[in-house]
């Protein structure tokens, strides 16, 4: 904690948990969409679905899809900037098990036809912590730079991917690894201290076994 | 350095460094985070400009999405011109600043947590019509700003800045507990002073519950920053007296988090009790999906 959580954020009103972490549910999704998403269905959870409605939830939801900050002052007006942009989505609601009130699931298509679905969460103060990719459990929060790589399940993939991390001189903070089933699709999320760079990223897309990887660096929230 | 750990330390440590007490808070901060002093400055000063904009750009037309609120910033600055008031210039002034920002909030405007955006309203009402009336500089605000931050850091550390954990006691409580203290800096009082500040700012809003309408940030939280700012300023106004807080200052925060651990979870932002649970309220309650 810093002076700047205590006088801060800067953001778009009424509430840090319900408008400013949506927005931030939003940026993720499309960073780990890896491109430019045309098409959402966001299911809300809890109490996101009950008073989403009077906390600009679903605004914020698409304004970070958008790309948006925060304290962007477009957030309220994100439903017209998405007819712009070219983004089309559905809104509905669901019930999730074991997870914060404050919770979302999104489905996403990009516009060079990728798909992914995230499910987030947002616990309070702006922060958020996706709980679901594709399916599969994790848990991270995108305060640290951070690598998900979707990869079969076969051995060595860890220690491969470890390791070209470390031969770029980073360390890992976290590691967590899921698997749908034995020999199936897994995932495997990875929290370094230092900025990932590009290009680890791409000599890691080039492991075999390695299905896609996404680079998730904390953003630049200058405020 | 500073711990924010505990008021007394902060004291102590300010005594022993022979700074500011903002100054020390503000080379603490860099410390820990490993930033320049300039870099600190210069996003604070952003956030003091934030505030004013957001202030500026209030427009009482604007209502929040369940209709609610709206427009009373604007009648509270038309009843202060008409002149008479029952408070008098100052202090109709800092009232109207706080249904401002309250609103500018509701109404998903650009507005800085301070230290939540339900409590976004009590320190620009303060200090802006301070620098209105008494005419302190943009840097002196700045300053004010980091006894704020500061004071925050031990409030959150110690007890909770979050309605969910520690009810409106710890959002519009903290914040006037983050401005009693900076309104006895740029008074020129000193770091004791502002401690007793802070203490006697928790102390008079201790145990308000968090209880809003239809789980929005509204009714009452709007009002609520009028009575956070007003606090702020009688406390900083008795410990500017020599009045002193006779709990010690840490003690009193230690006693706003077990209050906030004993307050139901009706009565802690899940709009299930108080005003939320009223016949008025119901009629506002979220439907469940």
């Amino acid at each position: 904690m810093n002076l700047f959580d205590i006088l801060g954020p800067v953001m778009v009103g009424p509430s840090s948990s319900h408008t400013a972490g949506a927005v931030r549910i939003g940026r993720m999704a499309r960073a780990l969409l890896g491109q430019k998403p045309i098409q959402a269905e966001l299911l809300l959870h809890g109490s996101f679905a009950s008073t989403g409605e009077g906390h600009g939830t679903h605004q914020a939801l698409i304004a970070g899809l958008l790309g948006l900050a925060p304290d962007d002052s477009r957030v309220p007006a994100s439903f017209a900037l998405a007819k712009e942009r070219g983004l089309e989505f559905t809104f509905g609601s669901c019930t999730l098990r074991d997870v914060h009130p404050n919770s979302v699931l999104i489905r996403l298509e990009g516009a060079q036809g990728g798909r992914l679905e995230v499910g987030a969460s947002s616990p309070g103060g702006g922060r958020i912590r996706v709980f679901r990719v594709d399916g599969l459990d994790t848990s991270f929060s995108g305060e640290l730079p951070t690598l998900v790589v979707h990869n079969t399940d076969q051995p060595g993939c860890v220690s491969q991917v470890t390791g070209v991390l470390a031969g770029r001189g980073l360390n890992v903070a976290t590691l967590q690894l899921n698997r749908g089933g034995r020999g199936g699709s897994a995932v495997m999320v990875i929290e370094c201290d230092q900025p990932i760079p590009q290009e680890a990223a791409q000599e890691v897309r080039a492991l075999p076994g390695i299905l896609r990887v996404t680079r998730y660096t904390p953003e630049e929230e200058a405020l | 350095m500073i711990e924010f750990t505990s008021l007394d330390q902060m004291l102590r440590d300010t005594k022993q460094s022979g700074l500011p007490l903002w100054e020390n808070i503000l080379l603490s901060d860099c410390a820990r985070q490993n930033i320049p002093r300039e870099e600190s400055m210069a996003r604070m000063a952003t956030m003091l400009e934030v505030m004013v904009q957001a202030d500026e750009g209030y427009r009482a037309g604007d209502r929040s999405a369940s209709g609610l609120v709206g427009g009373d910033g604007g009648r509270m600055a038309a009843y202060a011109q008409a002149g008479n008031t029952l408070c008098g210039p100052f202090l109709s002034d800092v009232m109207a600043g706080a249904l401002r920002m309250g609103e500018c909030n509701a109404c998903m405007k650009r507005i800085v947590a301070a230290p939540t955006a339900g409590a976004c309203g009590v320190l620009p009402a303060v200090l802006l019509p301070y620098r209105r009336h008494f005419g302190a500089g943009k840097d002196q605000l700045v300053q004010a700003l980091y006894v704020a931050a500061g004071f925050g850091m031990v409030i959150a550390e110690r007890a909770s800045i979050s309605g969910a954990e520690g009810g409106c006691q710890a959002e519009i409580g903290s914040a006037a507990a983050m401005a009693a203290p900076a309104l006895v800096h740029l008074q020129g009082g000193s770091p004791e002073q502002m401690v007793h500040a802070c203490a006697m700012a928790v102390k008079n809003l201790l145990g308000l519950v968090c209880d809003p309408v239809g789980g929005l940030v509204e009714v009452p939280c709007v009002k609520r920053n009028v009575i956070g700012a007003m606090d702020a300023l009688s406390a900083a106004q008795m410990a500017l007296a020599g009045i002193e807080s006779r709990v010690p200052a840490d003690q009193v925060l230690d006693a706003m988090a077990e209050v906030g651990r004993s307050l139901p979870h009706t009565l802690r932002e899940t709009g299930k009790g108080g005003l939320a649970a009223t016949p008025f309220g119901m009629e506002y309650a979220p439907k469940e999906p």
